[in-house]
């Protein structure tokens, strides 16, 4: 049904998609000025429908060359559903970005980040957004090791891609099918306990409750931390104010200020608290919308 | 009527009342409130008009459009040719018709305001705007292309004055916007029930794309595209900035981050733009049964009213008295009309929450009112001992905005003031050569007119600009 020639790329197209667990979704989309502009730390939002809503969403590649911007998400909700049932050739509505401040190291000259050795610790989805930064600092010579954290083994992503870009590749499972059998935070003591690691600086990125346990364990290693606020937004921009987070006792604005800060400071049960603000009315809509996740086509 | 020298005599008549939709009916759903004039109303009241040698509206209005001009083409029931003279000045009159505070700009300085009612100056603003536009619009003459590129940078009521001017004289402009939608607050913040998107707003977009203007969605400045990567890489020769007052100011009290506290932005961003009061569209919002909205100006009364459309029952709490609420009278009295509440001089002092977090309730502290303050109003003191609790389940904080600082950070060279916003002289220049800003950026949250006024401003500010490249 779509007359798509290769010739001409639509905005916002989808050049590649692939599944990367049954719930997770890489896809690869034409965005030339984000694409040209991204850098690791920042994100974009997707509406990939003129009735969808505005959906923050990682960045987890980007090439100037090809003018295309990679993400990746996973199913949750409607929304994300509805980015998931998209297909190569067909292109989302909107799609806007870099958002957010890039990571601090990206500010760094060469030799302040050789002198650094970086420890990322990346859960579930969270995975996606450490490559780009892990890739950054490799080419930049930096050494970085990365503990990923799963489920299970299948639900782990981006193994490959990283092994090629890091140091060292610590995967983690809660029922030990692939790497260690146990949480990340155990992993990050064990290295710098047992192990002798030194590390200088740890990032954190993947769901909430992970990164406040991963800051509490970094606390108690002595170990600077920090971790990738995924809050709600609409716009992105700094105009709803949907994203505020306690930090260091002020109010900051994750989308404009954000999404990195330093872990100590952040309040977690707040930031989490918030991330439930529209649970009932997704629940509503989530019926509402089953019948249009296949879109009909 | 003609008297001797054959000059219109002014009929001296009631000013014609607007026909609205009923307050109990439309508090519960979002179409336009005022119908407007029907052709036979608009001419009765333009004969009203006593078209003054020395018209006080004309110079009262940020734009000047020759009023009493236009209103005696409506007398002649030419409505083509009135729309042609507000054209003159004006590119968005089916917005300003509807949204500008005429009661203190046009209206508010009519001869006839003296001694009773003025001629309703807006209401045939917008009435000859609906006309033209169901009526094939105005023909706009634009120059050949001067093969000059100009960026503007936000499609608000700013930018889309200066592109359409900027387009007249025969630049390349392209608007950059960061939303999806072109438009800007008048998209985003102004509810539909005040000023329909796809009829009005889009209908005069399209009229500012039809003299060349192309607008391209998704971009930020200072993000996607900066103003250096404008001007140096993309071959722009200047760069207007209308990128309006987008912050949202909170007033730093307990409990403002709890589950349920909004800034009107984020309240009227859900609804207006996203359109969550669409069965048919995704976005969530959340009002609940009750709802206090805090602050008194017209984004204040346009969250309470939208509130109230959810189906919550709504309270406006402002520290001053009616008197001081700086909104327009008529979304006071329409937001009265449709059961609005008002608790005046009275003031949140924390926001109280359930054991889940979410909102239970508003603690608030009576107020009387002090000495004048430097604006002239007199300033709000707190009666001590007199805190007392509003029960509701969601706050709206609507205590205006202030310019995004993501440009000035992004751009060397741009100078801002104490409050944020940009540093232009009185034709919209810059601290930074080729750069000129205008609208909310500038002066702080103001009005769709004043916007207006500085884009056209700035427009013949960088056409000298250029032809002196």
């Amino acid at each position: 049904m779509y007359s798509f020639s290769k010739e001409k790329t639509t905005m916002y197209e989808i050049l590649t998609k692939e599944m990367l667990t049954p719930t997770i979704c890489r896809m690869r989309v034409h965005a030339p000025r984000l694409a040209a502009a991204a850098l690791p730390g920042q994100f974009l939002i997707v509406r990939a429908t003129e009735n969808g809503e505005r959906i923050p969403l990682t960045i987890s590649d980007y090439d100037k060359d090809t003018g295309s911007v990679t993400i990746v998400t996973q199913q949750i909700g409607a929304s994300s559903s509805e980015i998931i049932s998209f297909e190569e050739g067909e292109a989302f509505k909107d799609v806007v970005g870099p958002l957010g401040v890039p990571s601090d190291f990206t500010e760094m000259s060469d030799e302040e980040l050789r002198s650094q050795r970086y420890i990322f610790i990346a859960g579930g989805v969270g995975t996606a957004p450490v490559y780009p930064q892990v890739k950054w600092l490799h080419e930049r010579g930096v050494a970085v090791d990365v503990i990923v954290g799963a489920k299970t083994a299948d639900l782990v992503i981006y193994k490959e891609e990283m092994e090629a870009v890091c140091d060292n590749l610590y995967l983690c499972t809660d029922d030990g099918s692939a790497g260690f059998k146990g949480l990340v935070t155990a992993m990050l003591e064990k290295l710098v306990n047992e192990d002798g690691k030194k590390y200088t600086q740890a990032v954190a990125i993947g769901p909430m409750i992970m990164m406040k346990f991963a800051t509490m364990t970094a606390r108690k290693l002595e170990l600077p931390i920090i971790v990738s606020l995924n809050t709600l937004m609409v716009d992105g921009t700094g105009m709803c104010g949907a994203c505020r987070v306690t930090v260091a006792g002020k109010t900051r604005f994750a989308c404009v200020e954000g999404p990195e800060f330093n872990g100590y400071d952040v309040d977690f049960d707040e930031a989490m608290r918030r991330q439930t603000m529209y649970k009932a009315e997704e629940a509503a809509e989530n019926e509402n919308h089953k019948c249009r996740i296949g879109r009909g086509k | 009527m003609q008297n001797r020298e054959g000059k219109v005599m002014a009929n001296r008549i009631p000013r014609v009342p607007v026909r609205e939709q009923n307050p109990k009916v439309r508090a519960t759903n979002f179409e336009e409130v005022c119908y407007g004039y029907n052709a036979e109303e608009a001419q009765l009241e333009a004969t009203r008009c006593l078209s003054c040698k020395n018209p006080r509206c004309v110079s009262a209005c940020p734009v000047n459009i020759q009023i009493p001009s236009f209103i005696s083409k409506v007398v002649e029931g030419d409505f083509a040719g009135a729309a042609s003279v507000i054209a003159q000045d004006s590119s968005l009159p089916a917005i300003c018709g509807r949204v500008c505070p005429q009661e203190t700009q046009c209206e508010g300085s009519c001869i006839l305001g003296v001694k009773g009612e003025p001629v309703a100056i807006g209401k045939l603003e917008r009435f000859v705007a609906d006309w033209s536009r169901e009526n094939g619009g105005v023909k706009t003459e634009v120059a050949e292309p001067n093969g000059h590129k100009v960026a503007v940078i936000g499609s608000g009521p700013a930018g889309l004055a200066c592109a359409s001017d900027l387009a007249k004289l025969g630049y390349d402009v392209t608007i950059f916007e960061a939303l999806h939608r072109p438009g800007g607050v008048l998209v985003y913040g102004i509810p539909e029930f005040r000023l329909p998107k796809d009829e009005v707003v889009e209908a005069e977009i399209n009229e500012v794309r039809a003299l060349g203007v192309k607008i391209e969605t998704d971009v930020i400045a200072g993000r996607t595209v900066t103003i250096d990567s404008l001007l140096d890489d993309e071959g722009f020769d200047a760069v207007f900035i209308g990128s309006g007052a987008g912050l949202p100011k909170f007033m730093n009290i307990p409990g403002e981050n709890l589950n349920g506290v909004f800034s009107a932005n984020e309240f009227l961003t859900r609804n207006n733009l996203m359109k969550a009061y669409r069965d048919d569209y995704m976005t969530p919002i959340h009002a609940g049964k009750k709802v206090v909205v805090v602050g008194g100006g017209n984004v204040a009364m346009d969250a309470a009213r939208t509130a109230l459309r959810l189906g919550a029952e709504t309270t406006i709490v402002y520290r001053r008295t009616e008197n001081e609420l700086p909104a327009r009278r008529e979304e006071v009295h329409h937001a009265k009309e449709e059961g609005i509440q008002f608790a005046m001089l009275t003031n949140p002092v924390e926001i109280l929450g359930d054991e889940k977090g979410w909102v239970r309730a508003v603690k608030c502290i009576r107020m009387e009112l002090g000495e004048p303050d430097e604006s002239g109003r007199r300033s709000p003191v707190a009666v001590p001992g007199s805190e007392f609790e509003i029960e509701t389940e969601t706050v709206i904080m609507s205590l205006g905005t202030s310019p995004n600082p993501l440009i000035a950070k992004t751009t060397g060279g741009l100078e801002t003031n104490r409050r944020g916003c940009l540093v232009a002289d009185e034709n919209g220049a810059t601290t930074r050569a080729g750069v000129f800003a205008g609208g909310d950026a500038v002066t702080g949250a103001a009005t769709v007119i004043l916007a207006m006024g500085a884009g056209r401003k700035a427009a013949a500010a960088i056409h000298e600009y250029v032809k002196g490249l």
